[in-house]
């Protein structure tokens, strides 16, 4: 064994919601393996890795346990010494590329650093070392590379970056934190394939934390599941997705979106809810005295009609223009071309009072349900707002609020709380019901389960499939996530570069995607290879369920 | 060459600036009560009409207004600022013999305000919580608070009156008749009193703000990044932290410019140091209208000066400020 983790207890400091992030955890790493901690937002599985290489936040101990590599117990070595082993025997890569690399400095002085902090090599061969490790993690023209700043890179780019870095002193375990969170799926699939391939060279030891069954499906030999500090289960990653023991497994495996979509509705053939042609839009930045401006054709001649009671799924990646394109039909953003039609009327023509006018007929719920909520305002305030400008009594604006929190599965005692009482789950409930109480033609929902952790994604996602078949709700669900828009919606329409490559009903698009960016797509999503335990269950549930 | 195109084209927006400015001083001037021509005649104790009407006939005083400022625009973009009839002198020889005295005093404030709030800042921060930390930030805060001529008159009656270390008045000893080096020392031992009293408060503005955004930079996730590596504490501060915290404060400090300018009045006039803060002082005490626009336009000149500095060094520290393509 690599590192063993034995009965490792972790307390959290006084006045946290609980005593212990996390309680007798005892895990291994054997080198050559990937071990993936799987768990939800406050499993412990972030804080067991981080006592792992000992950054542990201030007032957050580890109290009980041992953490043994090389015959000794990490937690009892002085500080000094574990310092000299981060880096050199331990190696850790983070969530977030955008912010894991320090913006003001070169990236390879950044990766320099890493031999500079252990006085290993002389600046010229740091400098050599630090080209070999880019190349060795695939980056395009590596010179160019090491003189950049973080800025000049792409996502998946820093994600490089940040490996390159881990790898610098060929540790004997590398800890990945959740290292393709944030990153697209095409990216993710490739970071995925190069962590595997590093590993396999190298006979590390890889200590995975995600929280995506589709990733441990991909990549993991062993699997832990932890669950409120404790580990629930742990075993073969094919064992356990197969036949999970624990409920709480079984759970996350079923509440994984699967990539098989439900069998399509049947939807009335009606006239169209909204109607969109042609949408442009381009950003101009800089420019000036001297200077021209930059163009970016953020949405570039999208057209697609929404039928009322349809669910249209967006489909892309960052920088697709997905978010663009939902911002101008709320109008919140000016599209440059095109029109836009709610029914009959010219919805992309009207302007200032009028506009704010018919507002309510088209509204929109938010990706991060945190920063979407004011947080100085009582959720009756929240949800009243809208309809008393549109001008509804208050009395019947409250009244109608109490049946929406209803209606999306809250308690109505929720109207006099504040937003920041609420889960990320529970806000984005009560961003469904802000949206809902305008009572909307069109709405449009922006990555709105993208925040959430698996289990509150579905529940999420099936609250609105069930409001979107009582209430009639014309709805576009834009995303990143094929998953999820396989789950809920009736077609499919799939951005690049601002444009649409390919539309068609959901089960099409699945099935026999036409364009190569829709099947490079699918391909991408991590645990649904053919021969995939992931795959394997959901066919024997489906099958089950016949 | 990119650059040399920036900071001309800066020069290009500061100086059509400039002239807006101008022309907004001297309507405001104009604008406010009090007859320049008036103030003399009193002084020369013959108030009666006629005077009035040959004193302004002689300063140009009766023409109509659009007349009045086309003639003073025409002449800034010709590098006269008018002639100063109080002081019978040409304006800008009297700002140009006083703007060293001013620019000494305002960058040396400047200087020690920010190389003592980063470092006061960066200490504080480094030991958050510490007996070090509470002074700190005490103190920044008691000399956040204290209006800066009373700072001028304590720091007289102690380190002139009582300790006898430092000149209470003056840019030199009068009569020393030092020369060179000697001289520069003269200087620099009236400096600290004055410069220090106008670079307190700023201090104390850099310290809580560099604190401030020290601590916050520690929890980034590059300095965790920073850690995993293996990095001393030192060297973590130092090389991240320190960096990425010091540019809210250039941004701060650029935008305070403008306000040392101002404090230098205050300071110059307790001091009796001989800038143009004294001139203006008296420019206005004397309703001379040609003195007090030229102060009015160098003063100005001098905060669009220091935000280019302060935009220039953003450039250099932040490479993510990219000029425009």
């Amino acid at each position: 064994m690599v590192v063993s983790v034995e009965g490792l207890t972790v307390a959290l400091p006084e006045g946290a919601d609980r005593a212990f992030a996390v309680e007798d955890v005892t895990l291994s790493v054997a080198a050559g393996e990937v071990l993936c901690v799987v768990g939800e937002s406050g499993s412990g599985k972030s804080v067991t890795a981080n006592a792992v290489i000992g950054l542990l936040p201030d007032g957050v101990e580890p109290v009980a346990g041992r953490i043994v590599m090389d015959g000794r117990d990490l937690l009892t070595l002085p500080d000094a010494e574990r310092r000299a082993m981060r880096g050199r025997d331990i190696a850790m890569v983070f969530q977030e590329p955008m912010t894991a690399l320090n913006p003001l400095m070169r990236i390879g002085d950044q990766i320099s650093e890493v031999f500079e902090a252990h006085d290993a090599l002389s600046a010229r061969e740091r400098r050599a070392r630090a080209l070999t490790l880019v190349e060795e993690v695939g980056l395009p023209d590596p010179e160019k590379i090491l003189r950049a700043y973080p800025f000049q890179l792409s996502g998946g780019q820093r994600q490089r970056v940040m490996i390159a870095m881990a790898l610098a002193l060929e540790p004997k375990l590398l800890i990945a934190d959740e290292p393709t969170t944030a990153l697209d799926v095409t990216t993710q699939a490739q970071i995925l394939r190069l962590v595997g391939d590093l590993q396999s060279k190298r006979g590390m030891a890889v200590l995975f934390i995600t929280h995506d069954i589709g990733v441990v499906a991909e990549i993991a030999d062993r699997v832990t599941v932890m669950r409120y500090g404790r580990v629930v289960e742990e075993g073969q990653a094919g064992q356990v997705i197969a036949a999970a023991t624990h409920p709480y497994t079984q759970a996350l495996i079923a509440a994984v979106p699967s990539l098989i979509p439900p069998p399509p509705r049947e939807l009335p053939v009606v006239p169209p809810a909204l109607t969109v042609e042609g949408l442009s839009k381009t950003f101009r930045s800089g420019g000036g005295f001297f200077a021209k401006a930059r163009e970016v054709r953020a949405v570039n001649d999208v057209s697609f009609k929404l039928r009322r009671g349809e669910t249209l799924g967006i489909v892309g990646e960052s920088g697709s223009g997905k978010s663009t394109a939902g911002r101008c039909i709320v109008r919140l953003m000016e599209p440059d071309d095109g029109s836009l039609h709610l029914g009959d009327a010219d919805w992309g023509a009207l302007e200032s009072s009028a506009l704010r006018a018919e507002r309510h007929r088209v509204q929109m719920v938010f990706q991060d349900p945190y920063a979407s909520l004011n947080p100085r305002s009582r959720i009756a305030r929240i949800l009243t707002e809208g309809p008393v400008a549109n001008g509804t009594s208050w009395e019947r604006a409250l009244a109608r609020a109490q049946e929406l929190l209803e209606i999306v599965g809250l308690d109505s005692g929720a109207l006099d709380r504040y937003p920041h009482e609420f889960s990320g789950g529970q806000r984005q409930r009560i961003g469904i019901a802000r949206a809902l109480a305008l009572e909307p033609e069109v709405l449009v929902a922006d990555e709105a389960v993208s925040a959430l952790d698996v289990s509150v994604q579905a529940q999420v996602l099936t609250l609105l499939r069930d409001l979107r078949d009582r209430l009639n709700l014309s709805l576009i669900f834009i995303t990143h996530d094929l998953c999820v828009a396989a789950q809920v919606c009736d077609r499919i329409l799939v951005m690049r570069h601002g444009r649409v490559v390919e539309m068609g009903t959901t089960a099409e698009v699945f099935a026999a995607p036409r364009h190569e960016y829709t099947r490079a797509l699918l391909d991408a999503i991590p645990g649904w290879s053919a021969e995939s335990p992931l795959r394997r269950a959901f066919a024997q549930q489906a099958g089950a369920a016949e | 060459m990119k650059i040399a195109r920036y900071i001309l084209s800066r020069f290009a927006k500061a100086i059509v600036v400039l002239l807006g400015i101008v022309v907004l001083n001297f309507c405001l001037i104009h604008a406010a009560p009090g007859d320049p021509a008036a103030v003399m005649a009193g002084e020369a104790g013959a108030a009666d009409e006629i005077f009035l009407q040959q004193l302004r006939e002689k300063f140009g005083l009766d023409q109509p207004f659009h007349v009045q400022l086309w003639n003073y625009v025409s002449g800034i973009l010709q590098f006269d600022l008018g002639y100063s009839y109080r002081q019978e002198a040409p304006v800008l020889d009297l700002i140009l013999d006083r703007l060293p005295a001013t620019l000494l005093l305002t960058g040396s404030a400047f200087f020690i305000s920010i190389g003592l709030g980063i470092l006061a800042g960066a200490m504080a921060a480094v030991r958050v919580g510490s007996w070090a930390d509470t002074a700190i930030t005490t103190l920044a805060l008691l000399f956040y608070a204290t209006p800066l001529f009373w700072v001028a008159l304590m720091g007289i009656l102690l380190f002139s009156v009582q300790l006898g270390w430092l000149p209470a008045f003056g840019m030199e000893t009068v009569g020393g008749g030092y020369t060179g080096f000697a001289r520069w020392l003269d200087i620099a031992h009236h400096l600290i009193l004055p410069a220090l009293t106008l670079g307190l408060f700023f201090t104390a503005i850099y310290t809580r703000m560099a604190r401030a955004s020290m601590l916050e930079t520690s929890g980034e996730d590059f300095v965790k990044t920073a850690r995993a590596k293996g990095l001393t504490e030192g060297k973590i501060t130092r090389r991240h932290v320190m960096r990425n915290a010091m540019l809210p404060v250039v941004t701060l400090a650029g935008l305070q410019a403008g306000q040392i300018v101002g404090g230098a009045v205050l300071t110059e006039t307790v001091f009796a140091w001989p800038g143009i803060g004294r001139l203006m002082f008296d420019a206005l005490l004397q309703r001379d209208y040609n003195l007090l626009l030229g102060v009015f336009l160098i003063s100005s000149a001098m905060v669009l000066l220091f935000n280019l500095i302060t935009d220039l060094i953003y450039l250099i520290v932040d490479p993510r400020i990219e000029l425009a393509k």
